[in-house]
C-alpha cells in the first residue's frame, strides 16, 4: 500500500464528514449511530495502522512509507514515519477507540462531539507524519481547534476562560514558529523536513540590538521552535494552561490532552530542534535542563497542594514532561530513548488516571478530593485499577513508568550530575502526592453520605482499562517492543547531530 | 530449579488474588501457602545441592536496552543466593501457615468481608519480589526486586486500610524507603556512568579500577568506589532502617503481626545487609563509604537501643531489636567479612521471625493486646508460647557456653561478629558488646513483663491505651471472656519449626560461615586462599600477591603491617581488570580478619556473654525483684522518659522539616509561583485579553462557536499560504 500513512490519517476525518453530512437530527437513535460510527472508525484506524507497525523496518533509519505529491501552491504534501514518529502514530491510534468508548455517556450535542474527537485524530496523526514542514504547521495548530472546542463547549464551569486561555498560550507560541519557519524557508529554499534535517543552518555568533548571541540565526530558530514546544510540553514557567485546560476539559478530551496532544511538543523537539539546529541545542540545553529539574521539583510540590484530583494529576503530567524534555536534551541514547518511551507510557498511565478520575466523577459529580473517601469499600475493582495507574505514575519498575524514568535519569546523569540529583528527588515527590491522593480517597472508612450507594465499575469501564493496563504492563516488563524500534533511529539521531557540532564539542560529548 | 522457585508465589498470588472468587478464599489460600512451600523445599534442596564454585546465570527475557546499557531479567544462583533463598522461602512458608491461624478471624473486618484471600495474595506477591532481588544478576533487576518489596510492603502494613493509623505508616513507609531509593537510583547511574554496565559481573571486575578513579559528583571530586558505595548504602538505609530513614519501621508494626515476621524480621530489612554483602567486591575498594557505614548502624544501634528500653507495644520492642541487629550485621560488613554478616543475617532470621510469631501468639490469645504493661503473668495460661518466646530470647541475647561452639544461634553467630570486629575495628568491637547488654536487657524485660508477675490485664481495659479496636472476636467461639488461650496448632507448628532454626542453625552451619578460612572460601565457592591471589592471568603481579600473601598474614599477626599488604595486592587486582571475581562474596586476599578473629583474646570471647548477663540482671532487678524501679526512674527521669518514649521525636521533627515543608511549599509556589508571578505578570497582556475575549465568546452562543472554528481552520491555511509565497517570493 502506497498511500498508507494517508488512509491512516484521513479515516477518521472521512468518518467526521460522514458524520456531518448524513448524521440528521438529536433524537437517541442518532446519538447512538454516532457513537457506534466514531467507535468504528477509530477501530478501523488502529486495525490499520497495525499494518504500518508490521511493515515498518526498525533496521532502516531514514523515512518510510514515504508520500509525496503537489499540494496547493507549490506546496508539497509530504509525509513519512521513521523510528521516532512510528509509535507516535500507533500511540494515538490505539487510544482513540478507548477515548471514544469513555465518552460513551455524553449526551449533550453527541454528533458534534464524536466530529469534534475524529478531526482531532486525523490531524494528531497528521502532525507525527507530516515531512513538510508547512503540512506540519498546519496540522500541529488545525489540532488546537477541535480541542478548543471540546474544552469550550463541553467543558466544566470555568471551560469558556480555560479554552481561550489554552488557545492564547499555544497560539502565541505558534506565530513565533511561524515565523521561523518562513526564515527557514528563506535560507534553505525548501519546506521539505528530511532536507531541513539536513542542511547547516549559520551558526556563527552575532550581534542583535547590542546583545551577543552565540549560536546566532540556529539559536534565533530555535528559540522560535522552542517557544512553540515548550507551551505544548509545556514546561516550566509556561505550564499555567494545562491544570486549568484539564479541570474544564470533558474526561475524554483531558485524556487526549494529556497522552497524545502533550507529545507533540516532544516531538517537536525530536524532530526539528536536536537535527535542525544542534549547535543551538548544545548551547541551550543546560537551560533546558534547569527547567525540566525545576519543572519537575516545582510541580510535584504543587501537585502535593491541589485539592482537585484533575489538577493534581495534572500537575503530575507537567513533572513527568519534565524527564521527557531533560532526557532529549542530553543528546544521548539512553537520555532520548527514554524520553520517547516515557511520552509513550505516559500516554497509556496519564491517560488512564484521567479515566480514573472520569469514573467517580461520572457517578458523583465532583472533582474535590475531600468529597471522596474509603471507596474501596465498594468498589474494590476501581480500588485495584487506581492503585495500579498510581504505582505506574510513580514508576514502579515492573510498569511501563519506571523504564522512561530510569533511562532519562540515566542519561541526564552522564552530562550534569546535579541535575540528575535534582531531579532523581522526584521520584520521592511523586510517591508522596500519588499515594497522598489514594489515601484520601480509596482508603479509610466509607462515612460521606453521597457515597454509600456508589457502584463499582462497569463493563465497559472494565474495557477500557483493560487494554492500557496490559500495555503498562508489557512495556514494563519487555520494553524491547519499543526499544527495538526507536533504538537505531535515535541511534542516527545522534550521530548526526554530534557530527554537526564544532569539533571541540563533539569529542566533548561523545564520549558515552 | 531457580525459577520455578522465583515464580511459585509470584502463580499463587494471582491464583489467591485474582482467583479466590472462583475457586474459593480457602482454596485460594491453600494453594498460595502449598506453592510457598514447594518454593522452600526446592529452595533447600538448591542451598544443599548446589555446587558454590560455580555461578550460574539464567536468562529469562530482555529488558532495558538502550545503547551500550543492556539489562536481562536474569537469575544469578551462587551462594549468597541460596542462601537467602532459604530464608526467604522458608520464613515466607512458616508465615503462610501460621496466618491460617491467626487470621482466621478479625474483628477489623465486618461479617461477609472478605480478606484472608487478598492477605495471602499479598504475603505471596511479598515473597515474589524479595526473590527477584536475592536472585537478580544486575542492579536494575535487583532495584525491581527493591521497589517490589517496598509496595508489597506498602499494601501489608497498610492491610487494615480502613484504620488511618495503617493507611498512615503504609504510606510513610513507602515514601521513607523512596528516599533510599534515591540514592539506590543514584548509585546505579553512577555504576553505569563509570564502568559502562550494570550487570553484577562487570561491576565487579572494573571494582579495583572504580577504587582509582575520580567522578565529579555535584560539588566535589569523588573517590568512585567510595562514592558508589555510599550512594548504594542509601538505598540500603531505607529497606534496612538505619539511622534518618529508620523511622518507618516501628510504624509498620500497624500491619498483622505475620507481616512483621516475614518484612521487619527476616526478609526486607535485611536486603540492604545483602546488598553490601553483594556488592562486597565493590565495597573492599571502598573503605570511607565502609566507615560510613559503621558509624551510622553504631548510632542506629544506640538510638533504637535506648528507645527499645521504654516502649510498652510488644511488636515495637521486637522491632527496636531488629535495629541492633542489623547493626551487628552491617558491622561484620564494615571489618570486611561478609560471610559473618550473612551468618548473622541466616541466624536472625529464625529467631527474630519466632519472637514477632510468638508475640503474635501472645497478641492472639490475649484478643489483640499489644501494651505489656497489660500482660503478666501469661507462663501458665499459655505454655507453648511461653517456652517458645523463651528459646527466641535465649538465641537473641546469645546464650550459649563460653569458649566452645555449643549454644544457641544468636550466640554463635554473634560472637562471630564481635570476635571479628575486635579484630577490625576496636570502637566498633565495644559498641556492639554494649549493644549485646542493652539487647539482653529489654529482651527479658519484655519475657518478665510478658510471662512472669501478676497478671495485670483489666477485665475491659484495652480502651484505655487506643488498642480498642483490634480487640479480638472470639467471644463467639467458646473460648470464654477475655481469659488468654493457647493459640491453635497451625500457629504453633511454625514456632516449632523456627525453633528448630534459632536452636540449631548457629551450630551446624558455624564452620561454613566462620570456620577456617578454607572452609568458608569452598563454602561460598571462592578459589582456595592459596591460588585466590594468583586468580588473574598477569601472571607475575599474580605470583607476587602470592608471595605478599603469606608475609601479610605473619605481619598482620602483629596487627601493624597489613596496609602495606593491601597496597601490595591493589595493584595485582588492578592488573586483572576484565576479570569478574569468583565465588558469591569477596574475601581479599590481603583480609585476614577471618582468621584472626579465631585468635583473639579469651576475654574478648566471653565479653559479649558477660554484656548479656548483666542485661540479664538488671531486667530481673526491675521488673522481678522491684517492679516499681522502672515507674520511679521514669519519674524522676521524666524529660528523658519522654525523649526515649516519643522516640527522640524524629517523627514530629520530620513532619515539620519536610511534611509541612512541603506542603506549604507546595501551596505556595502554586498561589505565588503559579497564580501571581506567572499567571499574574508575565502573561499580563494575554491575561488583559482573555475577559474581553471571554465577553465576546459569552456573546456568541456555543453552536456559532462551531462554525467559527471551521472559519479559523480556513483562516490559518489561508495565512500560511500567503505568508509563504510572499517569504518565497524574497
Amino acid at each position: 500500500m502506497d498511500n498508507l500513512l494517508s488512509i491512516i490519517t484521513f479515516i477518521p476525518a472521512v468518518a467526521a464528514g460522514i458524520l456531518a453530512l448524513f448524521g440528521r437530527g438529536q433524537d437517541a437513535a442518532a446519538q447512538r449511530n454516532a457513537k457506534w460510527l466514531a467507535l468504528f472508525a477509530t477501530s478501523a484506524t488502529f486495525l490499520v495502522s497495525l499494518f504500518l507497525l508490521a511493515g515498518f523496518d526498525p533496521a532502516n533509519t531514514g523515512f518510510q512509507f514515504v508520500e509525496d505529491g503537489e499540494w496547493i501552491m507549490g506546496l508539497h504534501y509530504k509525509m513519512g514515519v521513521d523510528g521516532i514518529s512510528v509509535l507516535f502514530v500507533m500511540l494515538t491510534t490505539f487510544l482513540m477507540p478507548l477515548v471514544i468508548a469513555s465518552a460513551w455517556h455524553v449526551e449533550t450535542r453527541v454528533k458534534e462531539y464524536m466530529i469534534a474527537f475524529l478531526l482531532l485524530e486525523s490531524l494528531m496523526i497528521g502532525v507525527f507524519c507530516a515531512l513538510d514542514l508547512m503540512l506540519f504547521y498546519v496540522f500541529f495548530e488545525a489540532g488546537l481547534i477541535p480541542m478548543f472546542l471540546i474544552i469550550g463547549i463541553w467543558g466544566g464551569k470555568e471551560r469558556i476562560y480555560a479554552s481561550f486561555k489554552f488557545f492564547l498560550y499555544t497560539f502565541l507560541g505558534s506565530v513565533l514558529m511561524l515565523v521561523a519557519m518562513i526564515v527557514m524557508y528563506m535560507l534553505a529554499g525548501t519546506t521539505d523536513i528530511p532536507t531541513l534535517m539536513a542542511f547547516d543552518f549559520p551558526h556563527t555568533d552575532m550581534a542583535l540590538l547590542g546583545i551577543h548571541i552565540a549560536g546566532g540565526v540556529q539559536t534565533l530558530l530555535f528559540l522560535a521552535f522552542f517557544a512553540s514546544f515548550a507551551v505544548k510540553m509545556p514546561m516550566w514557567p509556561v505550564h499555567t494552561w494545562l491544570p486549568d485546560a484539564h479541570v474544564q476539559a470533558p474526561t475524554a478530551g483531558s485524556v487526549v490532552l494529556a497522552a497524545i496532544l502533550l507529545k507533540m511538543g516532544g516531538y517537536g523537539f525530536l524532530r526539528f530542534s536536536l537535527p535542525m539546529f544542534p549547535v543551538a541545542s548544545d548551547i541551550l540545553a543546560p537551560l533546558v535542563f534547569w527547567l525540566s529539574a525545576i519543572a519537575i521539583v516545582y510541580t510535584s510540590l504543587v501537585a502535593l497542594a491541589q485539592s482537585d484530583m484533575k489538577k493534581l494529576i495534572a500537575y503530575s503530567s507537567v513533572a513527568h514532561m519534565g524527564y521527557v524534555t531533560m532526557g532529549i536534551f542530553t543528546a544521548n541514547q539512553q537520555g532520548i530513548d527514554g524520553a520517547i518511551f516515557q511520552m509513550l507510557s505516559h500516554g497509556f498511565i496519564s491517560g488512564a488516571l484521567f479515566l480514573c478520575v472520569g469514573v467517580i466523577y461520572d457517578r458523583i459529580h465532583t472533582r474535590e478530593i475531600d468529597a471522596y473517601g474509603g471507596l474501596v469499600n465498594r468498589m474494590p475493582a476501581y480500588a485495584l485499577v487506581f492503585m495500579f495507574f498510581t504505582m505506574a505514575n510513580v514508576g514502579l519498575p515492573g510498569t511501563s513508568g519506571f523504564v522512561g524514568e530510569f533511562l532519562t535519569l540515566m542519561g541526564i546523569f552522564q552530562v550534569n550530575t546535579w541535575v540528575a540529583a535534582f531531579a532523581t528527588s522526584g521520584v520521592i515527590l511523586s510517591a508522596a502526592y500519588a499515594l497522598w491522593l489514594y489515601r484520601r480517597v480509596v482508603m479509610g472508612e466509607l462515612v460521606k453520605e453521597a457515597l454509600r450507594s456508589i457502584t463499582d465499575m462497569s463493563r465497559r469501564e472494565r474495557a477500557i482499562f483493560a487494554p492500557l493496563i496490559a500495555a503498562t504492563l508489557i512495556l514494563g516488563v519487555y520494553p524491547a517492543f519499543v526499544t527495538d524500534i526507536i533504538g537505531p533511529s535515535v541511534k542516527a539521531l545522534i550521530t548526526d547531530y554530534h557530527a554537526a557540532l564544532p569539533a571541540a564539542d563533539a569529542t566533548q560529548v561523545a564520549q558515552h | 530449579m531457580a525459577t520455578i522457585i522465583l515464580f511459585a508465589p509470584l502463580i499463587g498470588a494471582l491464583i489467591c488474588g485474582f482467583g479466590w472468587r472462583f475457586i474459593g478464599e480457602r482454596t485460594g489460600q491453600v494453594i498460595a501457602t502449598a506453592l510457598v512451600f514447594l518454593a522452600a523445599i526446592l529452595s533447600w534442596i538448591v542451598f544443599l545441592t548446589h555446587d558454590p564454585a560455580q555461578t550460574t546465570h539464567t536468562v529469562l527475557l530482555r529488558w532495558i536496552e538502550s545503547g551500550s546499557l543492556g539489562t536481562e531479567w536474569a537469575i544469578r544462583l551462587d551462594r549468597l543466593t541460596s542462601i537467602m533463598l532459604v530464608v526467604v522461602n522458608t520464613v515466607s512458608a512458616l508465615v503462610h501457615l501460621y496466618s491460617f491461624g491467626y487470621m482466621a478471624h478479625d474483628d477489623n473486618w465486618k461479617d461477609g468481608e472478605s480478606y484472608k484471600a487478598r492477605f495471602f495474595a499479598y504475603l505471596s506477591f511479598f515473597t515474589f519480589t524479595m526473590l527477584m532481588l536475592v536472585t537478580s544478576d544486575n542492579l536494575v533487576q535487583m532495584f525491581f526486586g527493591w521497589e517490589g518489596v517496598g509496595v508489597a510492603s506498602y499494601l501489608l502494613i497498610g492491610f487494615y486500610y480502613k484504620k488511618p493509623s495503617a493507611n498512615a505508616a503504609a504510606m510513610k513507609a513507602f515514601i521513607v524507603n523512596r528516599v533510599g531509593d534515591f540514592g539506590f537510583a543514584l548509585g546505579i547511574f553512577g555504576l553505569f556512568y563509570l564502568t559502562d554496565s550494570i550487570r553484577f559481573d562487570d561491576v565487579f571486575a572494573a571494582a579495583p579500577a572504580l577504587a582509582e578513579t575520580n567522578i565529579s559528583f555535584l560539588w566535589g571530586e569523588w573517590n568512585a568506589a567510595n562514592l558508589i558505595g555510599v550512594l548504594l548504602f542509601i538505598g540500603a538505609m531505607g529497606k534496612s532502617a538505619q539511622l534518618f530513614l529508620h523511622t518507618w519501621l516501628p510504624d509498620a508494626m500497624e500491619g498483622p503481626t505475620p507481616v512483621s515476621a516475614l518484612i521487619h524480621a527476616a526478609t526486607m530489612v535485611t536486603a540492604g545487609v545483602f546488598l553490601v554483602c553483594r556488592m562486597s567486591p565493590v565495597y573492599e575498594y571502598a573503605p570511607q563509604a565502609l566507615f560510613f557505614i559503621t558509624v551510622l548502624g553504631a548510632c542506629t544501634a544506640f538510638v533504637a537501643a535506648t528507645i527499645g528500653l521504654v516502649q510498652n507495644d510488644i511488636k515495637r520492642v521486637i522491632a527496636y531489636s531488629t535495629f541492633s541487629q542489623l547493626c551487628y550485621m552491617f558491622v561484620a560488613a564494615r571489618v570486611v567479612v561478609y560471610s559473618v554478616a550473612m551468618f548473622h543475617l541466616f541466624t536472625h532470621a529464625f529467631f527474630k521471625a519466632m519472637l514477632f510469631l510468638g508475640a503474635g501468639s501472645v497478641i492472639h490469645a490475649t484478643h489483640h493486646e499489644q501494651d505489656m504493661r497489660n500482660y503478666g503473668g501469661l507462663r501458665k495460661k499459655i505454655p507453648l508460647t511461653f517456652w517458645a518466646m523463651m528459646i527466641g530470647t535465649l538465641a537473641i541475647t546469645g546464650v550459649g557456653i563460653p569458649l566452645t561452639h555449643f549454644g544457641f544461634a544468636g550466640f554463635l553467630s554473634k560472637d562471630a561478629v564481635i570476635e571479628s570486629a575486635y579484630v577490625g575495628n576496636h570502637f566498633a568491637f565495644w559498641l556492639l558488646v554494649i549493644a549485646a547488654g542493652f539487647t539482653s536487657f529489654y529482651s527479658w524485660r519484655l519475657m518478665f513483663l510478658t510471662f512472669f508477675g501478676e497478671s495485670r490485664a483489666h477485665g475491659h481495659g484495652h480502651d484505655d491505651h487506643g488498642h480498642g479496636h483490634d480487640a479480638h472476636g472470639h467471644d463467639d467461639h467458646g473460648h470464654g471472656h477475655h481469659e488468654p488461650h493457647e493459640s491453635p496448632a497451625v500457629m504453633l507448628i511454625p514456632l516449632g519449626a523456627l525453633a528448630l532454626g534459632a536452636v540449631f542453625s548457629g551450630m551446624v552451619w558455624y564452620n561454613s560461615f566462620f570456620g577456617e578460612e578454607a572452609q568458608v572460601r569452598s563454602f561460598f565457592g571462592l578459589p582456595a586462599a592459596v591460588e585466590h591471589s594468583a586468580e588473574g592471568k598477569a601472571a607475575t603481579e599474580g605470583e607476587h600477591a602470592t608471595d605478599a600473601a603469606p608475609e601479610g598474614e605473619a605481619a598482620a599477626a602483629d596487627g601493624h603491617a597489613t596496609e602495606a599488604t593491601a597496597e601490595a595486592t591493589t595493584e595485582a587486582h588492578a592488573a586483572v581488570t576484565g576479570e569478574a571475581p569468583q565465588g558469591a562474596i569477596y574475601i581479599g586476599a590481603e583480609n585476614h580478619v577471618l582468621h584472626e578473629a579465631h585468635l583473639v583474646p579469651k576475654w574478648v570471647k566471653v565479653s559479649p556473654f558477660i554484656a548479656m548477663i548483666l542485661g540479664f540482671l538488671m531486667a530481673f532487678q526491675f521488673y522481678i525483684r522491684r517492679p516499681d524501679l522502672p515507674g520511679k526512674l521514669a519519674e524522676s527521669q521524666r524529660p528523658l522518659y519522654l525523649f526515649l518514649l516519643n522516640k527522640w521525636y524524629f517523627d514530629e521533627l520530620y513532619d515539620v522539616i519536610f511534611v509541612r515543608t512541603s506542603k506549604w511549599l507546595g501551596r505556595f509556589l502554586w498561589k505565588r509561583g503559579d497564580g501571581d508571578i506567572i499567571d499574574g505578570s508575565i502573561n499580563g497582556i494575554a491575561m488583559g485579553i482573555i475577559p474581553f475575549f471571554t465577553r465576546l465568546a459569552a456573546r456568541a452562543q456555543s453552536g456559532y462557536l462551531f462554525h467559527y472554528a471551521f472559519a479559523m481552520v480556513l483562516g490559518i491555511a489561508a495565512l500560511i499560504t500567503w505568508m509563504t509565497l510572499s517569504g518565497g517570493a524574497h
